[in-house]
């Protein structure tokens, strides 16, 4: 399985001689999909925790002190092309897991690549759009709305951050060890962290940059 | 394989759409005035849905089922989290000395 929360039973894997199916209630449930269900169960803690900054930045949102506001502030054209890398390389990664559960290692290499290549262009494009702001005055300490806008788009930007090491940190250690199921289940994993940051940019998309545009 | 393929490329392909969509009724007159932030939300919940299906690949299936749980869990607290926030903080914010008597008072 790996790659996604379900589909577990068809990838090639080696079966832990601990977990024999129970005919009778199908159990215990395979390392895979345990592992899916507890890295799962982290990216939801980290969407509520996503959550908190967001209700603060969505009660703040009109706290300008005298200051710039969204409207001026926000450049559409640049957002749609963040966008658009972000959904990109959601895409890109899954199916570069996809590849390497099917040992497919070319594909799951170029995939990799491109999606970290696209992710960084994400990152690039939000740290020039922080300095182009800050320079421009309108940096953290400006007003309440800066604050918690920095805040909240600062968040999304290190978890992409970090999930970029964590990437670089995955392909070597398949480049060392190959497609072993433990591999697979850590790319399983990134790929779902990945899909998570995709699904928390949609939110912030919507209602911080479109309606904050307006 | 080509299956889960499949469900990547319809995927994007939803994605995409509704990400037009989304920028589409931002920036038009499309729709009337005081909806477009209505339209907004739906069309993020819409496109998180296919991003959940398609991308995270979560289904009905048996093997699934603690997985779906354990989301509705997140979406309720979610939910408390963002609208109690708001709800209280909108009472709050009703019930308070408008900022510019405060400043005349401690005259």
């Amino acid at each position: 399985m790996t790659a996604t929360l379900t589909n577990a039973r068809g990838s090639a894997r080696a079966a832990d001689a601990s977990q024999v199916a129970d005919p009778l209630t199908g159990g215990p449930a395979t390392v895979e999909i345990t592992v899916a269900y507890g890295f799962w169960i982290f990216l939801l803690s980290d969407i509520v925790m996503f959550s908190a900054v967001f209700a603060a930045y969505a009660v703040l949102s009109s706290r300008t002190a005298g200051g710039p506001s969204g409207q001026s502030l926000f450049d559409l054209r640049n957002v749609g092309i963040e966008t658009l890398s972000l959904l990109f390389s959601s895409f890109t990664c899954g199916v570069a897991v996809l590849a390497a559960e099917n040992r497919r290692m070319g594909t799951f290499y170029a995939g990799m690549a491109l999606t970290f290549t696209l992710g960084a262009v994400f990152l690039g494009m939000e740290i020039s759009e922080f300095a182009r702001m800050i320079g421009a005055g309108a940096g953290p300490s400006r007003s309440a709305f800066l604050s918690a806008f920095f805040s909240l788009i600062g968040l999304h930007g290190a978890h992409i951050t970090i999930g970029l090491l964590w990437l670089c940190f995955l392909v070597a250690q398949t480049l060392v060890k190959g497609p072993k199921p433990f591999v697979l289940r850590r790319l399983g994993c990134f790929s779902l962290f990945w899909h998570a940051l995709d699904i928390v940019w949609v939110a912030l998309l919507s209602l911080v940059y479109l309606m904050g545009a307006r | 394989m080509a299956k889960r393929l499949q469900l990547y490329t319809a995927g994007l392909a939803f994605a995409l759409l509704l990400t037009g969509a989304s920028f589409l009724v931002a920036q038009s007159q499309l729709l009337w005035g005081p909806g477009i932030p209505v339209g907004l939300a739906v069309l993020a919940i819409a496109q998180m849905g296919v991003h959940l299906v398609f991308f995270l690949q979560m289904s009905s299936g048996p093997d699934n089922a603690n997985n779906s749980l354990a989301l509705a869990f997140g979406v309720l607290i979610v939910t408390l989290v963002v609208g109690g926030t708001l709800w209280i903080m909108a009472h709050l914010d009703a019930n308070m000395t408008p900022m510019r008597t405060l400043m005349e008072m401690s005259r």
